[in-house]
């Protein structure tokens, strides 16, 4: 069986002494595998995400991407933030750049690429979520749907191996958020190694392999989709999916 | 049930009438009683006041450059005053017939200041074009160089040394206040606490305190047989005394980054000073450049202490000028009211463009 | 069952970041350290050269000098320190009265800065916009050379009832002691309790009943008409030491110099500039949407303002305030361009003398630094306090 590219074994953080925010995480993904994490807010699964490139510090258990572990040591950070790329709520494009400025920064900064190169493959990466006409307009004139369309151009542009997604689509106006997930169920088909934390049930059942399903910190339940939305095996799963398919 | 069309309806214009001089008048002087009342009272103090002083200040006042005339009874303002001693005032004890090189070196500092507030010079070799400024300014001033005599630092005064020091002294500054702002939002405990006991320690005493150190202290801090001019020595007291306020300023800036900024940054691997450069910084600082702008003014008034320390800007040349001549001294008030008028034209049109720098931003962040 | 966090397991590699934190630190640290550490080498090292005595022990030896005024007797033949305890009694004289007198005149002028009357608003936007472009010190020197130049003679005062405005200053009628004022102080101390308790009760009321009482102006009737009432009893004592116009000055009564009048009017009347532009910034932070909830709710327009409007306002008003307030007591300092005998003066004055530069300033910088450092630190509790809890 070939080396997960992600390896969570018995994981543990605490915020300050007294909030235990992730406790013994331990799972698995494979190459190619898109998964869904979803729970009740705050239930750890955003800081599981960002976990992943070391935004937090674990304290206990033992976190490998891509077969090295995730330690303090710089070089390690560095690398393993090369292989993944990170999709935000907010966003969180720069406003004072251009939409290809905002793709051409870290290439040039951090890959050490050539200008020319990095606009080729920042204009390569925006006509693949479609917006390539924009190159040249700050983030604040586009829709919401459209920066974070960006965004995710933005983080595909490191070339990473795994893509993060924290609640992408939390943030937008309902009619925005199918164009952005249109490009997500694409990354999908493509092959891309996905991690979505987000309460978009269509969205897991048309892509995900998996679905994980967190509550205090821990998860509670991981099953594939069919199984998890139509039987779920817990009170809590059962508790929560009846809150958010009530209506 | 049949289907409801939409159908514009045009716009018309108000019924009442909102907008015109007697409408604004009625609204804003008569609208109801106390209101009027108001504008009855504060215009007779107002006109009453309005016209003593012009009676003083122009109709009465004597112009002429003849203290005699200013003695006369019943003769308002003096501002011959200004007539007979504006070089002393404006350039201090610098040489009389070398004069023109002071004025040349204040118009250019000047124009390079209004350079440096046109968005169209921002850029990378303003720095360049100050530092070459800077070099002509010494050179004209203290001459010593193609043919020019040589004036020493302490015959410098007046406007051109009040314009020096403000614009120096927070050029100086700007550098170390933005790697003092840094330092106080390090994670970094102890690089933390020696920038805030740094600004703590600054702001809690006063400007005078600083010059007086600058003036006294600093001889006693340096190596023995190493002196510096009292100029240089006062300037660095100024500077270290703005660059702790200006760091609260840019640390005002950097506070309002939106910490998903930085985290943005740090999954594209940015490293931490590429983060501050490429991007806190120049969002920060475009933030905060009108608090800049007020700070760069509060300079401006504040080099007026330096003359407690027997350095004679503008303040100190006044009192200078005046002091030494007893035939004018009577009319001090006149001299002051004078420099008060070359202070606030410039602190008032920095202000005006510090409000219209500040719109700008606002204009961006809702673009 | 939670647990707690292991103890921080730190990674000691030459790559880590926490030993790179802790490397810089230490650079950072002996940095500032060896900087220090010459400075003061260089300065002791000179002071021996040039036989340059150093040590607080001059605080003791007489002064040799005479203050201009004091709020106690002084005398050249008093030590040191009596002179700097009284330049710092005059500094914080001289920033009470500014503060007091600069709040009233800032908050006036900020509120009008609002007024339906467009007369009152160019007036108050005028007086700001002049007052805070030019030097306070410029301003000090020009009320100086107004007061203590500009002004007739003693022989000639300008005269407003019992007040005398000349070259020697402000003279004014200040009442005599007698016993039957402890009557009026009783008066007005049971005037306060009453007020107090009064308040109290009508608070109760309101809350159990919801009948709204005067909490103000009840209370205020109260505390004066009760005083008044005291003061009647020990018999209305009302004898003045007026003051007399003389040849050459004014004679008797109280007074305040030139030099206290120029300090106390050019610091507030520069400082009022910026407090109005802190109140006038403190309202209009309070969005419209908070002013209109209120009015939806019922409020009237009074009870808006001081039920919603005026607590939010102040939230953003005290910081910047007291920073106004701290700004004003370091600009007191400048009060020795003309003279007045503030501790920065005191200062000036033992350093010539002595020539004990280094510990003349440090006593300058530490009464200062004490000041700002408390304040700050109220401020700090305060803001902790009345910061609106957010999750």
């Amino acid at each position: 069986m070939p080396e997960p590219i992600l390896r969570f074994d018995k994981v543990n953080m605490w915020f300050g002494n007294d909030f235990h925010v992730l406790r013994d995480i331990d799972f698995e993904v494979a190459h190619g595998e898109r998964i869904v994490i979803c729970g009740p807010s705050g239930s750890g699964k955003s800081t599981l995400l960002r976990c992943i490139n070391r935004l937090e510090e674990h304290q206990q258990g033992r976190l490998f991407v891509d077969g090295v572990e995730l330690t303090d040591d710089v070089k390690v950070i560095d690398d393993v933030r090369k292989k993944v790329g990170m999709v935000f709520q907010q966003f969180n494009l720069f406003p004072h750049l251009t939409v290809l400025e905002n793709l051409t920064l870290s290439p040039m900064w951090v890959g050490k690429l050539p200008k020319k190169e990095a606009e080729a493959r920042a204009l390569a990466q925006l006509e693949r979520v479609r917006i390539a006409e924009q190159a040249g307009k700050y983030p604040l004139q586009l829709s919401g749907g459209q920066q974070q369309r960006v965004a995710i151009a933005r983080a595909l542009c490191l070339t990473p191996k795994i893509m993060l997604f924290d609640e992408p689509t939390s943030a937008l106006d309902p009619e925005m958020i199918k164009e952005v997930l249109d490009v997500m169920v694409e990354l999908a088909r493509q092959g891309m190694t996905m991690l979505c934390v987000t309460h978009e049930m269509g969205f897991a059942k048309a892509v995900a392999d998996q679905v994980i399903f967190m509550d205090e910190g821990q998860i509670v339940e991981q099953n594939n989709p069919a199984e998890f939305f139509n039987h779920p095996q817990s009170e809590r799963g059962k508790d929560f999916l009846s809150k958010i398919l009530g209506h | 049930m049949t289907a409801t069309t939409f159908d514009p309806i045009a716009a018309r214009p108000a019924p009442a009438k909102t907008s015109g001089a007697a409408e604004w008048i009625r609204a804003n002087l008569f609208g109801d009683w106390t209101t009027g009342l108001m504008t009855l009272l504060v215009g007779g103090a107002l006109l009453y006041a309005v016209t003593h002083v012009l009676s003083w200040a122009v109709f009465r006042a004597a112009w002429l450059p003849d203290h005699n005339a200013c003695r006369v009874e019943g003769v308002g303002a003096c501002w011959g005053v200004v007539a007979e001693k504006y070089r002393f005032i404006l350039f201090g004890r610098y040489p009389f017939e070398e004069q023109w090189r002071a004025l040349a070196a204040t118009l250019l500092m000047l124009c390079l200041l209004v350079a440096s507030c046109t968005r169209a010079f921002w850029r990378p070799w303003l720095v360049v074009l100050w530092a070459v400024v800077l070099g002509i300014f010494f050179a004209l001033m203290y001459g010593n160089v193609m043919g020019l005599p040589k004036v020493e630092t302490d015959r410098w005064g007046g406007l051109p040394l009040t314009i020096l020091l403000a614009s120096l002294s927070i050029t100086l500054a700007f550098p170390i206040a933005v790697g003092v702002a840094l330092g106080r939002r390090s994670n970094l405990p102890a690089i933390r606490a020696v920038c805030t006991v740094y600004v703590e320690l600054i702001r809690g005493v006063p400007l005078i305190s600083v010059l007086f150190m600058a003036s006294f202290m600093f001889p006693l801090f340096m190596p023995e047989g190493f002196s510096i001019d009292v100029l240089i020595r006062v300037l660095a007291g100024i500077t270290l005394f703005a660059a702790a306020y200006l760091a609260e300023v840019i640390r005002g800036g950097l506070q309002a980054i939106p910490k998903g900024q930085l985290e943005a940054a740090a999954t594209l691997g940015l490293s931490y000073w590429q983060t501050q450069k490429k991007i806190v910084l120049p969002q920060a600082l475009a933030m905060v450049v009108p608090s800049i702008m007020n700070n760069f003014i509060g300079l401006f008034k504040d080099t007026s202490l330096v003359t407690i320390v027997s350095l004679y800007e503008l303040t100190g040349a006044l009192s200078l000028a005046i002091n030494s001549d007893a035939n004018w001294r009577p009319f001090k008030l006149e001299g002051y009211l004078f420099i008060a008028l070359i202070y606030f034209a410039f602190c008032f049109s920095m202000s005006r463009y510090s409000l219209w720098v500040e719109k700008q931003v606002n204009k961006g962040q809702a673009r | 069952m939670t647990r707690r966090p292991p103890p921080a397991k730190k990674v000691w590699t030459w790559r880590s970041r926490a030993l790179r934190g802790l490397v810089y630190q230490l650079i950072a640290v002996l940095a500032v350290g060896l900087g220090v550490w010459w400075l003061a080498s260089n300065t002791m090292h000179n002071m021996q050269v040039r036989g340059i005595q150093s040590g607080f022990d001059f605080l003791g030896r007489p002064a040799g000098f005479d203050i201009g005024e004091s709020l106690y007797e002084f005398d050249s033949g008093q030590p040191y320190w009596r002179a700097f305890l009284i330049g710092l009694t005059n500094t914080l004289r001289v920033a009470l009265i500014g503060i007091v007198l600069s709040t009233l005149l800032g908050t006036l002028l900020g509120v009008g800065r609002f007024s339906r009357n467009a007369l009152v608003r160019g007036l108050c936007y005028a007086y700001v916009e002049f007052v805070r472009n030019v030097p306070v010190l410029l301003q000090l020197l020009m009320w100086y050379v107004f007061f203590a130049e500009v002004l007739p003679t003693a022989a000639d005062a300008w005269t407003f009832g019992p007040l005398f405005l000349s070259k020697g200053g402000l003279s004014f009628p200040i009442p005599i002691w007698e016993a039957g004022h402890l009557w009026g102080v009783s008066g007005l101390l049971a005037g306060a309790v009453l007020a107090f308790a009064y308040r109290r009760w009508s608070f109760r009321t309101f809350e159990a009943t919801g009948q709204p009482r005067s909490l103000f102006w009840v209370p205020l009737a109260v505390f004066v008409l009760v005083g008044v009432l005291g003061w009647a009893a020990g018999g209305a004592p009302a004898h003045f030491n007026s003051p007399v116009k003389g040849e050459f000055s004014i004679e008797q009564g109280g007074s305040l110099t030139p030099e206290f009048l120029a300090v106390v009017l050019g610091l507030s009347i520069y400082t009022a500039a910026f407090i109005a532009e802190v109140v006038r910034a403190g309202i209009q932070s309070v969005v419209r949407g908070q002013g209109e909830a209120a009015a939806a709710l019922g409020l009237s327009p009074g009870q808006s303002m001081r039920l919603v409007r005026l607590p939010q306002a102040l939230r953003v008003i005290i910081p910047p305030l007291t920073n106004q307030y701290l700004n004003l007591t370091k600009n007191s300092s400048l009060a020795v361009a003309i003279g007045y005998p503030e501790v920065v003066s005191i200062a000036t004055t033992s350093l010539n003398q002595t020539g004990r530069a280094v510990e003349c300033i440090s006593i300058v910088m530490l009464v200062y630094l004490t000041t700002s450092l408390t304040t700050s630190f109220f401020m700090n509790w305060y803001n902790r306090r009345a910061a609106i809890k957010e999750r």
